[in-house]
């Protein structure tokens, strides 16, 4: 999974939630990163999001950091 | 079995609430207030002598043959253009009628050839009929007067002919042309003795402006308008009602047979989606199902440099097993997944996310709705909470706006857009947001009340603005959204549209469109009576796409336009069976019924019926499987009756990730573009070889019926459950009855449809449950399905696919009548006659600018490739803007379409791209390279000679 494209398409789905107030704007990009995202699109974008999440957006960055709570399965 | 013959009441229903009583022949009958004489004989099972009346259309009164006699009046009135009163005495055959009856047969019988035993109607004749109810017996005129037997046929159209000699101008034909189908393309030339059925300017059939829709046919009484296939085989002597496997109207016809042969296709009166009209794809576009490019063996091969080898089906199916095993043996459980298809059945599609799910273990199952219409689950589900148009087709007749966004139905929906243009004749007011001058714009009796012609890319601007207008203004529906909405989420809603960047003033910056026109559009909305919302391709396949469905949702409950007939938002889906396969659960994030597949408790029902653990991640959906391909996790693929590398964007792309995989299996009726690159192919059967369903865009499901037996000897379904077996896992169904029941089992929508309900009833709209025996046409009534209808911010934010020096034109994508999607069934048909190749549309400024003339080849080039095709010239896109569509291969308009995606679902952004158009001379590099290798994949090694396709 290329992350540029990964990152690109987390900042469209950050960009739609971006009018929220920040807390409620990172809940809802992480869950829609956990209801439409195959573990393996999710594992590298964490991976990528780890090694400092250059080009995410700092409400998608945080959004991602919270899928390593469910790094286990996400991994599998 | 036997052929059905429908009932023909000679006049239209009247739906009056007051009812009358009157007494015909001696009997009584109680028909409702409007209703003819005609009609209420024939509901009394009496049948009055007609020749110019149908039920299809209103009452004409030319032929004088149904003539009646009423006590207490003078004369003998047509019984067809008199209504019935209170109260009436009505004899439909004394001796006055009968010799006057006689008298007016025998001067249509002086001039009509009489050569019945070899004419192709003989058997389905009005005219024969009538001459035989009337008691016919001489003709005392003769036949050596004046008469028209030597008038031309005209035999210009691929379907039918019209021979004006055997013409008795009784007007059903034109008026068929004007009251059915909308298009006026046929009048009466001349007076008297020289009057004659005309087409178009006097011409032939195929150079006027007939869409070949066949309602003229079908209302025609004699063998003047006739299908060449009847003149061909002969009568048909058994039919069976099924449903059209072209567009997402879900049109019924009788495929009408002799044995196995199909006669012809006539639409079914009682068909609720289409009430007995067709169009040109569905009424005869169905010889693709004999054509000689038919596969009907399976094939393998190692490489997809290798010709094809025909094997046994046993050995087909083990190969499929062997590689998918291995493949997952060496690269994990989720290296491996399946694409369904919006053109196979609920019961094919719910098996195959089955298989994927069951017995592959994981969730990489998707559907070509991906590319169309997933923005629409999304989005409708986020607002009303049902990923579903809200009406059924008929609700249009109680429109009195009608607001078309990012859709063409005359050339997509064409059977629903005839019902749309009869209501607009009525005096429905119309909008048209699009960026092409749509035949809907301006077209015989029609013209929008405004054509908003938007900038692509440009929707949720334009959808911003009619919001703020409507908000700013004092238009909302404040007690409807009291009621039925939610009011925190109404109010932040209110407030962001009313923001200054949202007015229709800051929307024509980007939209193009001048604020005032945006202004009356959004005044006529919100004021001018219901109003309903219908919506394309042009409003999902954007960036953007979600957030626009989002925005229509928002419009039409500010409005308070849900949950009545009438108003509504209505996707117009694109294939036959688009709404059902997202309903069978082919996503890859839900199952059947729109339920996601974390949730423990849906996945425990379906676990404890299947047997078998389910994963609760989501799969992969169809661009990110061509990703997955490249970095190598993912390596098995099972396509069922999709062509993605034709009708997936970015062509480039999606081949690169089908060459990387080690195994793609096929299974479809045709060599297609995506077997190419194929290991496995598995012969398909048409929806004339398989029982199931369809649910077209109203949520109806229709039944889909066996009319022959599957030409490669297998159903689509017993295939999957082949694949099923042979992968170690008996499925056990025997028919697809069985299948339904457990999707019945399984999914609270359709826990009322069976097949024997849909036999009692025709069809049913789901959901279709305890509450609802019945279906439901009109969803949202007195509440929403989530409870409180829910607004949503949408924020436009523009596209990143930019115009610039390079590629200075936007091109948009789109189809036309007479083609389907990627054309493998209508280019291997006689429609080919309307539309040869994929065209450039572009309007006459751009093209002096490139010093192109009509029919010019051109270059569109794009970030992604070029192609090369030829150019029509027009001023029905603007300055700016290109179209074209993407029905033939050899032109690839794909391989121009960018990677951008919908950022909730990933469909595709086909309707903006940034391109270049330059003259040419010849194919590009792309083209001849793709075009040389299909030849060389398509290369059959035949062991044994196999006997063509019939």
């Amino acid at each position: 999974m290329s992350p540029d494209k990964l990152i690109y398409m987390a900042n469209q789905i950050g960009r739609f939630f971006a009018h929220q107030p920040g807390d409620k704007a990172v809940a809802n990009i992480a869950d829609h990163l956990v209801k439409f995202w195959d573990p393996r699109m999710r594992s590298a974008i964490l991976k990528h999001a780890e090694a400092g999440g250059q080009g995410l957006q700092p409400a998608v960055l945080q959004a991602v950091l919270t899928l390593r709570a469910d790094a286990g399965q996400v991994a599998g | 079995m036997s052929l059905i013959s429908e009932i023909d009441y000679g006049t239209p229903a009247s739906h009056a609430d007051k009812t009358v009583t009157v007494t015909i022949d001696g009997f009584a009958v109680t028909v409702p207030e409007g209703t003819s004489i005609m009609r209420a004989a024939m509901e009394a099972g009496i049948q009055v002598p007609k020749l110019c009346a149908t039920d299809s259309i209103e009452a004409f009164g030319s032929c004088r043959l149904c003539l009646v006699e009423i006590e207490g009046r003078a004369g003998t009135p047509a019984s067809c253009t008199t209504p019935v009163g209170n109260g009436m005495v009505v004899k439909t055959q004394t001796g006055k009628l009968k010799k006057l009856r006689r008298d007016v047969m025998e001067l249509y019988i002086s001039d009509h050839p009489l050569d019945c035993l070899t004419c192709a109607a003989n058997g389905d004749c009005e005219l024969q009929d009538m001459a035989g109810a009337v008691g016919l017996r001489e003709v005392r005129y003769g036949q050596e007067g004046a008469n028209h037997f030597d008038a031309v046929k005209d035999q210009s159209n691929p379907y039918f002919t019209f021979d004006p000699a055997k013409c008795i101008v009784c007007s059903r034909c034109v008026r068929a042309c004007e009251e059915v189908q909308g298009t006026f393309a046929l009048t009466i030339d001349g007076r008297g003795f020289a009057s004659h059925v005309a087409a178009g300017m006097d011409e032939p059939f195929l150079a006027s402006e007939c869409v070949s829709c066949g309602a003229c046919v079908q209302a025609c009484p004699t063998a003047t308008l006739i299908e060449k296939s009847v003149i061909e085989i002969g009568q048909p002597e058994h039919s069976v009602v099924t449903t059209c496997a072209y567009c997402g109207v879900g049109c019924s016809f009788k495929a009408e047979m002799r044995g196995e042969e199909v006669v012809r296709m006539v639409p079914y009166k009682d068909g609720k989606a289409n009430h007995g009209h067709s169009c040109v794809k569905g009424r005869f576009a169905w010889g693709y199902t004999n054509h000689r490019d038919r596969i009907l063996k399976p094939m393998i091969r190692e490489r997809i440099s290798d010709p094809w080898r025909e094997v046994s089906w046993d050995e087909a199916l083990g190969r499929v097993a062997s590689e998918f095993k291995r493949i997952q043996a060496q690269r994990g459980r989720n290296s491996i997944g399946a694409i369904t298809s919006s053109r196979c059945t609920n019961e094919e599609t719910y098996l195959v996310q089955k298989l994927v799910r069951a017995v592959f273990g994981n969730n990489n199952t998707d559907t070509c709705a991906r590319v169309c219409h997933s923005p629409t689950g999304y989005g409708l589900s986020k607002t009303f909470g049902t990923s579903a148009g809200t009406q059924d087709f008929d609700s249009v007749s109680e429109a009195d706006v009608i607001l078309v966004i990012g859709a063409n139905p005359t050339d997509a929906h064409p059977v629903f857009a005839s019902r749309m243009k009869k209501r607009l004749r009525e005096g429905a007011k119309l909008i048209v947001i699009d960026p092409r001058r749509t035949d809907l714009v301006r077209s015989a009796h029609i013209e929008a009340a405004y054509h908003l012609p938007l900038l692509p890319g440009t929707n949720v601007a334009m959808m911003n603005a009619l919001a703020h207008t409507i908000v700013t203004e004092g238009l909302v529906d404040e007690k409807f959204v009291r009621e039925q909405c939610d009011g925190e989420a109404f109010a932040d809603w209110a407030a962001f549209v009313s923001r200054p960047e949202n007015s229709p003033e800051a929307a024509a910056h980007f939209t193009g469109v001048p604020a005032e026109t945006i202004r009356a559009a959004a005044r006529l909305y919100a004021t001018g009576g219901n109003a309903a919302i219908y919506y394309g391709l042009g409003v999902t396949e954007h960036s953007q796409g979600t957030t626009t469905v989002m925005a229509i949702a928002n419009l039409a409950m500010a409005t308070g336009n849900i949950g009545r007939e009438g108003v509504g938002v209505n996707p117009l889906r694109g294939q036959n069976n688009v709404q059902g396969a997202c309903d069978m659960g082919s996503f890859p994030h839900e199952l059947p019924g729109y339920r996601h597949i974390s949730d423990d408790i849906v996945r425990g029902l379906f676990e404890k019926d299947w047997g078998v653990h389910l994963d609760a991640e989501p799969g992969l959906r169809i661009p990110n499987m061509f990703d997955a391909a490249m970095d190598g996790s993912f390596q098995g693929l099972y396509v069922q009756g999709e062509d993605i590398v034709q009708s997936d964007p970015d062509s480039k792309h999606v081949i690169a990730g089908l060459k990387a995989m080690e195994c793609i299996v096929v299974q479809d009726l045709f060599l297609n573009e995506t077997s190419n690159y194929a290991h496995v192919f598995l012969p398909g059967s048409t929806f004339l070889e398989k029982d199931g369903t369809f649910t077209n865009a109203e949520r109806r499901i229709n039944r889909v019926r066996k009319v022959m037996s599957p030409k490669a000897g297998m159903a689509d379904w017993e295939i999957t459950q082949a694949i099923a077996k042979a992968m170690g896992v008996n499925m056990h169904y025997t028919h697809p009855s069985e299948i339904m029941a457990e999707i019945a089992r399984l999914t609270p929508s359709f826990s009322g449809v069976t097949y024997d309900k849909l036999d009692a009833l025709g069809s049913v709209q789901w959901p279709c449950n305890d509450t609802a025996p019945e279906g439901t046409p009109t969803m949202h009534i007195g509440q929403f399905v989530r409870g409180k209808g829910n607004f949503l911010i949408t924020e436009f934010v523009a596209t990143d696919e930019r115009t610039g020096p390079r590629f200075p034109l936007l091109l948009t994508t789109g189809r036309i009548l007479s083609q389907y999607n990627v054309g493998a069934q209508t280019r291997r048909t006689d429609n080919a006659t309307w539309h040869a190749e994929d065209l450039l549309e572009i309007h006459p400024h751009d093209a002096e600018e490139r010093g192109l003339h009509n029919g010019a080849l051109v270059r569109l080039e794009s970030r992604s490739g070029a192609t090369s095709l030829r150019a029509r010239i027009t001023d029905r896109v603007a300055p700016g803007v290109v179209y074209t569509t993407f029905h033939h291969p050899d032109t690839q308009a794909n391989v121009v379409t960018s990677d951008y995606s919908d950022w909730a679902t990933n469909c595709p952004e086909y309707k903006v791209t940034a391109v270049q158009v330059a003259p040419s001379n010849g194919p590009t590099a792309w083209q001849d390279e793709y075009q040389s290798h299909s030849r060389e994949s398509r290369r059959i090694d035949r062991a044994v000679p196999l006997p063509a396709a019939e």
